[in-house]
């Protein structure tokens, strides 16, 4: 990883979030491609690298009408947008492309022109997990967090109080899904949907998706808009089983692709500004601060619970809302690299003044694969 | 519980001697001979050392209730709600299971309590490896 070296010189959602019936599944995709073309002030043939998680690159790149010299389709879940964000940069630097489109778009509510699911079977799930009950994520991801509330004395109150810090930042942004106020007893009296975990606890199913452009930072300086330079990256993965995460009480993938975040980006916790932490469920957070190394092992609930990540707070975390409160396509990491980009930008409803470092970390799957990217607007 | 609705196993090299196991009312596991680790789920090498001298032995039965969920959401063949759990086995390794012989509530279901293997026949094919309170 080159510092510093590729820029994010266009970004944007999908003109709509939430339910879209109106598009199908590539479209979002496209929908949310020419949104970032059009902000980086650049045309469709501009482009010549295609990359997409969750869906079909090649089905992508022909919608599109573009006959790419690079393309990439790593899918490993949520994060895959993380991961590609760290492929991209590398292929521009190898010279097998000049400027990037990274697209997701995920019909996620309205389940339309949708195939297959986001959830990657293996055949090792299918064989040792599915004959005993789990579906859908909440019956997976949920399953190692009794384990961790007994271990470092996590109580119901606490995990419940990430939900409602979420909110606070929520309630900040005017595209979020859910922006009323909720307290404590609002999340632990939500319908129970997963033993510990109430309705609130839950992220959203909604529709929508989002693009960014990527290119080489010297030419970033020529374009529309104020270069997001991409600092550090990291990646790795540890198990598509959720019963097989090693210890139940911090991700492998989180520490792997934390810790090569910080080492490529040059940088320390302290110099961190603005971070996300994608929170599909309300131990995301708690994890991933711990994980990442902001706080020590078993710190995180109280971290949270003690105001630091709310609005005021020391380290301004998920500042859109989240996928507990924003939006949750099923994807959700391109959304975070989107409020990552915006906070560089200076652009974010609730923007963190003076921001200069962002870290935007990424998990795919349950607690399967991670990615993590730092941006920065300072070259 | 409507068995016949359940998402079952689909055996494979790799796996047909666990499978056959569970019929015979064996939990069988694999163990590196250079390195003595107990893994699963099984592969015909160690993963830790990537050994092939491997054998196949047949795990105590007994466990300890890692964690788990008691999930709300409807599941083909199950009966909301029902735990879902991972119990930790005396060899070591972790395996995905439901907690049978047994209230299925947070009072009942304790992290840590003792479990035993129980083996529940699905048809002639498959029987799936459960777990129990111990001594019951």
């Amino acid at each position: 990883m080159k510092r510093n070296s590729v820029a994010i010189v266009g970004a944007s959602e999908t003109t709509e979030l939430g339910k879209v019936p109106t598009m199908s599944q590539v479209q979002l995709h496209a929908d949310a491609a020419l949104n970032a073309i059009a902000d980086a002030g650049l045309k469709l043939s501009d482009i010549d690298g295609v990359a997409t998680g969750g869906h079909n690159a090649v089905e992508i790149a022909h919608y599109l009408g573009i006959v790419p010299k690079w393309l990439d389709g790593t899918s490993v879940g949520g994060c895959s947008f993380m991961l590609l964000v760290r492929h991209a940069a590398a292929a521009i630097n190898e010279g097998l492309c000049e400027t990037v489109l990274i697209t997701h778009g995920e019909s996620g509510r309205s389940n339309l022109g949708r195939h297959g699911s986001s959830i990657f079977p293996s055949l090792f799930q299918q064989q040792f997990e599915r004959p005993f009950g789990v579906t859908r994520p909440p019956t997976m991801f949920t399953i190692p967090v009794l384990r961790y509330m007994k271990d470092y004395g996590l109580s119901e109150e606490t995990l419940a109080m990430v939900s409602v810090i979420q909110r606070e930042w929520a309630s900040k942004n005017p595209r979020a899904s859910f922006k009323d106020p909720i307290n404590v007893d609002d999340v632990l009296n939500s319908k129970m949907i997963c033993y510990p975990f109430r309705l609130l606890m839950c992220c959203l199913v909604t529709d929508g998706g989002g693009a960014l452009i990527l290119t080489k930072a010297d030419r970033a300086k020529d374009l529309r808009q104020k270069p997001v330079y991409i600092r550090g990256t990291g990646e790795s993965c540890e198990t598509p089983m959720i019963s097989q995460m090693a210890d139940f009480t911090s991700s492998a993938a989180f520490r792997v692709a934390g810790s090569n975040a910080f080492e490529s980006a040059g940088i320390t916790h302290s110099d961190v500004d603005h971070l996300m932490i994608y929170d599909a469920f309300a131990h995301l957070p708690i994890y991933g601060l711990e994980d990442l190394g902001f706080v020590e092992r078993g710190e995180g609930g109280a971290f949270i619970a003690d105001g630091n990540t709310r609005p005021g707070g020391s380290l301004p975390l998920n500042t859109n809302g989240g996928g507990l409160s924003y939006m949750h396509s099923g994807m959700y990491g391109m959304y975070a690299l989107q409020e990552g980009v915006r906070q560089m930008r200076g652009v974010a409803p609730a923007q963190v003044e003076g921001a200069e470092i962002s870290m935007v970390h990424g998990v795919g799957g349950m607690f399967s694969a991670s990615g993590n990217i730092v941006l920065t607007n300072v070259k | 519980m409507d068995n016949d609705q359940r998402e079952l196993p689909k055996p494979t090299p790799e796996t047909q001697h666990f499978w056959d196991g569970t019929k015979q009312g064996k939990l069988r596991l694999q163990k590196c001979k250079s390195t003595g680790e107990v893994y699963f789920p099984p592969r015909h090498f160690c993963p830790s050392s990537g050994g092939t001298d491997i054998e196949i032995i047949e795990a105590s039965g007994r466990a300890t209730l890692h964690s788990y969920v008691i999930s709300h959401l409807p599941a083909p063949g199950f009966t909301p709600p029902y735990a879902i759990a991972v119990v930790k086995l005396e060899e070591g390794p972790k395996m995905m299971c439901n907690i049978v012989e047994c209230a299925q509530t947070p009072e009942a279901l304790v992290l840590d309590m003792p479990l035993e293997v129980s083996f529940e026949k699905v048809n002639e094919e498959i029987t799936l490896p459960q777990f129990k309170p111990a001594g019951k």
